[in-house]
């Protein structure tokens, strides 16, 4: 454990990347706190005033801050990320560990219906379940959970067929244990580190996802403010109003970046071996 | 080859069924009935009546499995039913004017990529952690990092409105009609020319990291060595038996990174208001017209699922490892 800090904190980048992921949550918690307007409330007066000391990042159409609606944006996003993620996790483990560990036609059926869920164009199967649902944050969540358990599933089948084997597992078979148990005590604490990193890599994967949605008018609704919607206003305002969409989309820049730098970093430390290869491509949100 | 290409073929069999029934399934068990949309701004009392007459129409009083395989026996002859909109045109004849516009943006995208990826790849796999290598991979990091639609917007309010050499909507011109052949083909490239970009730029950095992954690996093999021993010149070495077999993975990639591709589409042809299949899509989403939802989703995974065979059987016909330890098996 110390050796994987060492070589985390060794790693310039991913640390950089640690920091602006922190400093981001931390926004996002305080962001009643320190949002300097009511990001909700309209203002005829300040329609799309360019940015300036009162409105830093200007306002919008409504004449409301975005600098404000920005910071409860940040809110959205990284619930959704998380969230999502723990789903797509959750789902993904079971699963893959069921395949894994039993292998046979269990494997073989939980893996027809990893390799079918792979060929539907992600953006297509989204949109044709989000246009009978009634959008939120919660369908959102749930939805981008759903379409994203495979990449976990099959990292977990792996780690597991090679796990089983081990003089470790053999003996808990050998004495009896449960393979309820032998699964959770003993395979899956030894597997969780692949897990992880795919987890910290599905984030910002599942933050450009919603901003997709968002943006395109199917995800989170106004008068909720996300990155996402905040752009899909700016579309509209494009030729008068630059700031609504520079700023957002920045902000989804920066924060999907940090996320992968500091994925990264975590999967060099956890796998030396990795290290010199120094490249496995993170996936996009789509 | 002939055995092998048979039982890859016969495997896609079950996940061409499993989509049609994943495709039903998504969109009859979602809550929200879209007759009852349909219906939505009627009177009371007329829109009671209507909605029966609609359900009926569509079938909608029936039990579920009859209507799965009611829908699968028309679907097999490609009849996915008629658009709930106005217009109410057969969903086939809408996915048919849309499909080849969508595969050529794909189909151009895939191509661009993979000509810059693969030199991007090479140089900065045989020049690890020069200049050209680190810039690379900062481009590579941002352009995962960077939404496809943001960057279309800001392409837009540069090119399109401060500089305005661009235009920013639709694949024609107004005055198309009235221009010549060749202008109309300026005009044409003209209209793709930001979609492409947007569309090439993420796919861009995942390929030429894929790239830069495999050649790293394909040059620290023996055999690489050895030719280096033999004397051969670094530009054969690499340009000729590191470069092949580097590709080598690429081929499965790009079977599969081909849903990505395809889905990414819908976003950037929502913006450029291209007339592909992804608009269609979400136009179809917003108005919940669920014989074109059905229908785009079952046609775009077809479509996925038989690229990925494609990709499937030229990587064991290039590389015949694959046949022979398969067969093993």
């Amino acid at each position: 454990m110390r050796d994987f800090w060492k070589a985390l904190s060794r790693n310039r980048l991913a640390v950089i990347g640690g920091a602006v992921v922190a400093v981001l949550g931390l926004l996002a918690v305080l962001a009643p706190a320190i949002a300097p307007w009511d990001p909700n409330r309209p203002d005829v007066r300040k329609i799309l005033d360019a940015p300036s000391s009162r409105h830093l990042l200007g306002t919008d159409q409504l004449g409301r801050d975005v600098l404000s609606r920005m910071l409860f944006g940040a809110r959205v996003s990284l619930a959704v990320g998380f969230v999502s993620v723990g789903i797509a996790a959750t789902i993904g483990i079971l699963l893959g560990s069921a395949a894994g560990y039993h292998g046979g036609m269990v494997d073989a059926a939980i893996m027809r219906v990893v390799d079918l869920m792979l060929v539907f164009p992600r953006f297509f199967l989204l949109l044709a379940v989000l246009a009978f649902l009634k959008p939120s944050i919660w369908t959102i969540m749930a939805v981008i959970g759903l379409t994203g358990w495979m990449g976990v599933a099959r990292l977990v089948r792996a780690e597991f067929l090679a796990l089983k084997e081990r003089e470790f597992v053999l003996w808990s078979q050998s004495v009896g244990a449960s393979a309820f148990r032998i699964t959770w005590r003993h395979i899956l604490p030894n597997a969780m580190a692949p897990v992880l990193v795919a987890m910290t890599l599905g984030i910002p994967a599942a933050i450009l996802t919603e901003s997709g949605l968002s943006f395109l008018g199917l995800g989170v609704q106004p008068p909720h403010a996300t990155w996402g919607n905040i752009l899909n206003e700016g579309k509209d305002a494009i030729e008068l109003a630059w700031w609504l969409s520079v700023y957002p989309g920045i902000a989804i820049l920066v924060t999907v970046l940090s996320y992968n730098l500091l994925g990264e970093g975590i999967r060099d430390a956890l796998d030396p071996r990795l290290r010199q290869s120094a490249g496995r491509v993170v996936s996009r949100g789509r | 080859m002939l055995a092998y290409a048979l039982r890859r073929l016969l495997l896609a069999v079950p996940l061409l069924i499993g989509i049609t029934f994943v495709s039903f399934l998504v969109i009859h068990l979602a809550p929200g009935d879209p007759v009852e949309i349909q219906t939505g701004d009627m009177s009371q009392q007329h829109s009671a009546q209507a909605y029966k007459a609609l359900q009926e129409l569509y079938g909608l009083d029936q039990p579920l499995h009859v209507r799965y395989w009611n829908w699968l026996s028309r679907i097999v002859r490609l009849d996915f039913g008629r658009s709930f909109a106005p217009h109410g045109r057969p969903v086939i004849t809408m996915i048919a004017e849309r499909l080849p516009i969508t595969l050529l943006l794909n189909v151009i995208e895939l191509l661009i990529i993979v000509s810059l990826a693969v030199p991007i790849g090479v140089l900065s796999a045989t020049r690890q952690y020069s200049t050209f290598d680190k810039i690379t991979t900062i481009f590579v990091f941002v352009g995962f990092a960077t939404p496809d639609f943001w960057l279309a917007l800001l392409l837009m309010i540069l090119f399109g409105v401060q500089l305005g050499w661009l235009p920013i909507s639709g694949l024609r011109s107004l005055n198309w009609e009235y221009m010549t052949f060749w202008q109309q083909q300026v005009d044409f490239l003209s209209h793709l020319l930001l979609p492409i970009l947007v569309a090439t730029f993420g796919g861009l950095a995942g390929f030429s990291r894929y790239m830069r992954q495999s050649m790293l690996e394909v040059v620290r093999q023996d055999y690489i060595q050895s030719a280096r021993a033999k004397g051969l010149a670094e530009r054969v070495v690499i340009g000729k038996h590191a470069l092949r077999n580097a590709m080598l993975p690429i081929v499965t990639i790009l079977g599969l990174s081909l849903p990505g591709l395809i889905g990414g589409s819908v976003i950037v042809e929502w913006i450029f208001a291209i007339p592909g299949m992804g608009q269609l899509m979400v136009q179809a989403a917003f108005e919940r017209d669920y014989p074109v939802l059905m229908g785009n989703l079952v046609i775009v995974s077809s479509l996925t699922l038989f690229a990925n065979l494609m990709a499937d059987l030229t990587y064991s016909l290039v590389d015949p490892r694959i046949r022979v330890g398969r067969r093993r098996r």
